[in-house]
């Protein structure tokens, strides 16, 4: 089994990445830590046996009031045999993750509008800035603390307070 | 040698050719580009937080709105979603009725897709005959569901009710009709000089670097990557049917061009089988804790009466679990990843939208090419601005 | 071939100059081709193949603002886009109308969170709305035969954009 070869591989460089290895409804999981995080995910773009070379999609997760805070859910797919991989990352409020853009370039706009939406900065990305909502946008929407409908929802709306990026 | 000076040019979000409200700052050299930066989110509606706070059954709607150009599409993704939380096998008839749909969808998409790339380069007449033959869907979605462009015809562990009659004789009475009009696009495109100088080699992108941009869908196909989730992990009842993955070998607007003509024909033969091989059957899940009881039940039962009152009111509830489920929509992998924590309200949705990853590759397309050329190779990766924004 | 073989010599017609202006611009009501989400599709519908507008004198769909008369706001209004709504709005030149086509830009819809602008009257004037979501061809073309509707019947002199 091929993805097991890498699995062992990373194993055998980085013996303390990957911290739980299991499948949920037929999903091959992992659970990596976050200090060799960049070169694991790396490993797992570049290897030869099975490699995850299409980034389907990163998501936060807000399951506050518990620390840490947040879980960075990576959704991975080789383009060899077709197989999902979904790699979990816990974060801290306010804790830089490495930024998988240089891997991946489809990460640069994912971890954009995670930034924006869930409030997780990420280190070495080379634009970070808000993608969806607008420039002068106060608090991440999806975080549960978040109001649905805003904190001047009742008010007239002005678009003169709206200031986008030029 | 005069020193040559940059241009900028803000194209959007107000402008007939970038399909809604998609800006792209230009920056231009002469009439060549020499950077493009896309701006998005002037449709982001907040859908996922709205999601969150609304029942399982009440999200439906909601996708409809996501791409809006082939809604049932988006409400198989969240259904096959929530129904694979759920641990729910949906009856085979409804299965093959939401493939109708679907592949209807795609169609219809692929329809506007059609009509708005010819009209934006200049070939005027196709988006009429395109229009002509998406209003005959937009009827087949108004027989069956009353809506035209947005049915909502889905539920969670089923489809809203049986097919009628009628339903099935336009579904056959379209599928008669379609390869006619199908041929007329051809005529007027495939070989016409002007298309094809407009299209073919530009906006080229080799297979390794589509997969690195996140490409999924037609567009990805136009590469050569024969990669749809209606092969790689079939959902409702895909394995059933006989169809081919058309492929493209050079990734430029011509052969995505190519692509999705040949996907025309091939959801055809899908709805076609579905039509002919509609199996007998109930239309919902038999499970009194998602499915609706019948309306004649309702007026003689008490039970009957509350179950119903419960579900319109709670709705079905998850479990404590998570899953991410795609499907093939029309524009690329739709994928929705669902936690559930036990109560009748998702824990958090995420939608992953194909578009929003084509777009994040439009600098990669554009530089270099005519200003001209900007609108063709929006047009040939088909964005549709509720999808990207949410 | 049409009434001019029923003409015979010099004809007058007596009307007042308001019923002339307001007949005119009733039927040459031009639309700013400005699509915001889903009910641009159906109003695309509306000037295609099936539906065709232009029975009704708005065929002529106009990219830039400052030769439309009629703007319809289709589709959900967004606080981000509201900026460029009321600049496409500022910029045409008057007379002009606005359409609130569906839902979502009447009262918001069923959109009500914290990035949509809760019906386009709360930034700029609107003369009819459109119920639906999203709304037929239909209803978009009853909707532009009461804007011409009230045009006829408009006061020239009462008109906001009069300077006198």
């Amino acid at each position: 089994m091929s993805y097991k070869n890498v699995i062992q591989t990373i194993h055998k460089k980085f013996p303390e990445a990957i911290v739980n290895e299991c499948e949920n409804k037929g999903q091959r999981e992992i659970s990596l830590a976050k200090n060799r995080f960049y070169e694991t995910m790396r490993v797992l773009q570049e290897n030869t046996d099975l490699p995850y070379d299409l980034l389907i999609d990163i998501l936060g997760i807000d399951y506050t009031p518990r620390t840490p805070r947040f879980d960075l859910v990576y959704i991975l797919l080789s383009t060899k045999d077709f197989s999902r991989l979904i790699v979990r990352l816990k974060a801290e409020e306010g804790e830089e993750i490495p930024s998988v853009s240089s891997i991946w370039h489809s990460a640069d706009w994912a971890e954009r509008e995670v930034y924006d939406l869930m409030g997780i900065p990420f280190s070495d990305h080379p634009d970070l800035k808000r993608i969806l909502t607008w420039k002068n946008f106060e608090g991440h929407p999806l975080r549960k603390d978040f109001p649905l409908e805003g904190k001047d929802f009742d008010k007239p709306f002005d678009p003169e307070t709206i200031e986008d990026y030029t | 040698m005069a020193e040559s000076k940059k241009m900028y040019l803000n194209m959007g979000p107000h402008h007939p050719a970038t399909h809604g409200v998609l800006r792209i700052e230009l920056e231009l050299d002469g009439e060549t580009i020499v950077n493009a930066t896309p701006r998005i989110g002037y449709l982001h509606r907040g859908i996922e937080k709205l999601a969150e706070n609304r029942n399982y059954q009440q999200i439906i709607p909601l996708t409809d709105r996501l791409d809006y150009a082939s809604a049932s599409a988006n409400n198989m993704g969240y259904c096959v979603t929530v129904e694979n939380l759920m641990g729910t096998e949906v009856p085979k008839r409804a299965q093959y009725l939401r493939v109708i749909m679907a592949e209807l969808a795609r169609i219809m998409g692929h329809h506007l897709w059609i009509g708005t790339h010819a009209l934006d380069i200049g070939a005027m007449s196709v988006v009429f005959y395109a229009f002509r033959d998406r209003e005959m869907i937009m009827d087949i979605n108004e027989e069956i569901a009353g809506y035209r462009l947005t049915p909502t015809f889905f539920r969670i562990g089923g489809v809203a009710h049986d097919a009628t009659p009628k339903f099935i004789q336009m579904v056959r009475d379209f599928v008669k009709w379609f390869p006619k009009g199908l041929d007329g696009y051809h005529k007027l495109l495939t070989e016409n000089k002007i298309w094809t100088t407009r299209t073919m080699d530009i906006g080229t992108i080799s297979a390794e670097e589509a997969v690195n941009y996140g490409f999924t869908g037609p567009s990805l196909r136009g590469s050569g990557v024969a990669y749809d989730l209606r092969k790689a992990f079939p959902y409702s009842s895909y394995d059933d049917f006989d169809f081919q993955i058309p492929v493209g070998d050079k990734g430029d607007v011509y052969d995505r061009y190519l692509v999705r003509m040949e996907e025309f024909s091939q959801s055809l033969k899908i709805i076609d089988q579905a039509i002919e091989n509609l199996p007998e059957g109930p239309v919902n899940v038999d499970n009194p804790w998602i499915s609706n009881p019948d309306l004649d039940e309702v007026q003689k039962d008490i039970s009957a009466l509350i179950r119903r009152f419960m579900i319109h009111v709670k709705g079905p509830v998850a479990p404590e679990a998570e899953v991410y489920q795609a499907v093939e929509g029309a524009k690329g992998e739709l994928g929705f990843y669902l936690v559930g924590d036990g109560s009748e309200h998702p824990y958090r949705l995420k939608i992953r939208s194909p578009c929003f990853y084509l777009a994040s590759a439009l600098p990669r397309l554009m530089v270099g090419h005519m200003v001209a050329d900007a609108i063709a190779i929006i047009g040939s990766i088909d964005v549709v601005l509720g999808e990207i924004d949410r | 071939m049409g009434i001019e073989n029923y003409l015979q010599g010099e004809n007058y017609m007596v009307t007042s100059l308001t019923k002339l202006v307001n007949w005119s611009r009733s039927n040459s009501v031009w639309p700013c081709t400005f699509g915001l989400a889903c009910c641009a599709l159906e109003m695309i519908a509306s000037t295609l193949s099936n539906f065709d507008i232009s029975r009704f004198g708005s065929e002529v769909f106009r990219p830039s603002p400052r030769q439309a008369d009629l703007l319809i706001v289709s589709g959900t209004l967004t606080k981000k886009m509201s900026v460029m709504v009321k600049r496409v709005y500022d910029q045409m030149a008057d007379p002009k109308w606005v359409i609130a086509m569906g839902a979502c830009s009447s009262c918001g819809g069923v959109f009500q969170s914290y990035a949509v602008v809760q019906g386009v009257d709360q930034i700029i004037p609107v003369d009819v709305y459109i119920p639906g979501c999203p709304p037929r061809p239909e209803a978009v073309l009853a909707g532009l035969m009461k804007i011409q509707e009230k045009i006829r019947t408009e006061k020239l002199d009462q008109r906001p954009d009069f300077t006198g």
